[in-house]
């Protein structure tokens, strides 16, 4: 009973010290903009702008920036790979210049942009995106933050499942310990309860890419949820590619009793047959944006309530100090209850992904029963 | 809107790093991990089943002991009641037999002294006659005279005497 208080006494003091931090990060950016406020346009930039914050933290970025003290910045500079006319080129994301402030270009339109154009021609806008202000098209297959953060997770599933399934070979048909006893119950949870569920005998062939579905999106979900990391699965462009994969699993696994129902409704009149051929169709693409939208809209969701609920402080700190203090320990309050269900969503909505991704595979093949 | 669209460059690291999570899991963690799993529990389902098997046949061994024993105190029954029975013929036989014996040592005795009671008649009837010889001896020696009469006479006397 102890041990389990002692270890929801370090969650719980885990979750405030990460209001902490975020509260930290916003309020660095508010010192940031008031002091280039006062430079430039005293009277209007002076206020805190939280939709500013808030989508800063929630897009993606091409430098991991940790936090701020006064003028010293602890970012991590991410490599940027870009294909442009000049072919591919790679370079630190430091090359741009961290300030921005120093160098002013006019663009194609005379419009006056901020920041320090590249002798090849690339400029970092102020959202933090590359672009070109000459308007040549390019691909940027830059590290962002997301990329690292992603890899850090690739790299943590993979070292702790070989490790968990070192221990299995060594333990072998001995009871589970330790941190193989604690992530078993996933393991069984997704072959009996996702996969075996809903593909029955032939669940052992697509149980490999549900574990691996499950686990990804649920570490990235829980990195997530450190201050100072990145908005993997609150991204549309994670999601797209994760929703892709179950898109192309689902349709080549189909079988014939799959295109049947779809391009040739048994037991449906000729005359409706377009109509529901065209439903059926449409059916096979929303299933999957079903699933990019509401793993996205979930997590960017909590984010976005999260930093909003810290804001607030800040909001109302601008009115005065003092009601920056009280609504302080509501917003803290507050913010731990939406951490705590962060967890819980983190956890939930890989298991929905997964979920519905084995149930669309499960339909797929799914053996004409008349 | 910006925060909707999805960046090409970020889907291709996606993709590029969850194929590679995809195959070396599969290859490393997953298929140990889950043929690991199937082994234990195919082993505890096997453990299971032999344990049932051992139970029924823990039980049938139960029953079989309980049919032995019965049978071993059927036999000890049946044994002692043959021993008793051989007791009572024996102790029978050797009655029968002390009962003969005695018959036979009392018919014995009995003709002993039957033979030994003859003896004693015909010593007892020499000895009267002789008794009775020298009385009459006595006797007549005063009264008679003559000694053929007198011979006579005793042998009459004699043969009278017959004790049995």
């Amino acid at each position: 009973m102890q041990k389990h208080f002692k270890h929801f006494f370090f969650i719980i003091s885990f979750l405030f010290s990460a209001n902490f931090l975020f509260a930290q990060e916003i309020a660095q950016t508010v010192i940031d903009s008031t002091k280039t406020g006062n430079e430039a346009k005293p009277t209007e930039e002076k206020t805190f702008k939280p939709g500013d914050v808030i989508l800063n933290h929630i897009g993606d970025s091409h430098e991991w920036h940790f936090f701020s003290l006064g003028d010293f910045h602890a970012s991590l500079p991410l490599p940027c790979i870009l294909k442009g006319p000049n072919g591919f080129e790679f370079f630190m994301s430091s090359k741009f210049n961290h300030e921005g402030i120093d160098n002013s270009y006019a663009d194609g339109e005379g419009k006056i942009i901020d920041g320090k154009m590249l002798p090849n021609g690339y400029l970092m806008n102020e959202h933090g995106k590359i672009s070109r202000p000459d308007g040549a098209s390019f691909l940027d297959f830059s590290i962002t933050k997301n990329v690292a953060c992603m890899m850090l997770s690739v790299l943590l599933l993979i070292l702790i499942f070989t490790q968990i399934a070192k221990k299995y070979s060594t333990n072998k048909n001995q009871a589970p310990t330790g941190f193989q006893n604690a992530l078993e119950p996933f393991v069984l949870f997704v072959r009996d309860d996702i996969a075996k569920a809903a593909l029955g005998h032939k669940a052992a062939k697509y149980t490999p890419f549900l574990l691996s579905v499950f686990f990804f999106i649920w570490i990235n979900n829980l990195l997530g949820l450190i201050p100072g990391s990145a908005n993997v699965m609150g991204n549309t462009a994670v999601t797209v590619t994760l929703a892709l994969f179950t898109f192309v699993i689902v349709n080549l696994s189909g079988n014939k009793n799959y295109w049947h129902h779809i391009f040739a409704m048994p037991g449906v009149p000729i005359a409706l047959l377009p109509i529901l051929t065209f439903v059926e169709l449409l059916g096979v693409f929303t299933k999957p944006f079903a699933l990019l939208i509401r793993l996205f809209a979930n997590i960017a969701a909590g984010h976005i309530i999260i930093l909003s609920i810290v804001s607030l402080i800040f909001i109302f700190g601008q009115m005065s100090p003092a009601a920056g203090f009280g609504s302080s320990i509501l917003s803290v309050g507050f913010g731990l209850f939406m951490d705590c269900m962060e967890l819980l969503v983190a956890l939930l909505q890989a298991y929905v992904f997964t979920l519905l991704t084995s149930v669309f595979i499960g339909q797929a093949i799914e053996e004409p029963h008349h | 809107m910006e925060l909707l669209k999805p960046e090409l460059g970020l889907m291709f690291w996606t993709t590029v790093l969850f194929l590679l999570l995809l195959f070396i899991l599969k290859k490393f963690a997953w298929k140990p991990i889950l043929d690991m799993l199937k082994e234990r529990e195919e082993g505890i389902a096997t453990a299971l089943q032999s344990a049932e098997k051992a139970k029924a046949e823990m039980a049938l061994l139960t029953a079989d002991n309980q049919r032995i024993l019965n049978e071993a105190k059927e036999e000890k029954a049946k044994i002692l009641k043959e021993a008793r029975d051989t007791y009572d013929k024996i102790v029978g036989e050797a009655s029968e037999k002390a009962k003969a014996e005695a018959a036979k040592i009392l018919a014995e005795a009995k003709r002993d002294i039957e033979n030994q009671k003859n003896a004693v008649m015909v010593e007892i009837k020499n000895q009267i006659g002789t008794l009775a010889t020298d009385v009459a001896e006595k006797m007549i020696r005063k009264e008679l005279k003559k000694d053929g009469e007198q011979m006579n006479y005793v042998n009459q006397l004699v043969g009278e005497i017959k004790l049995n």
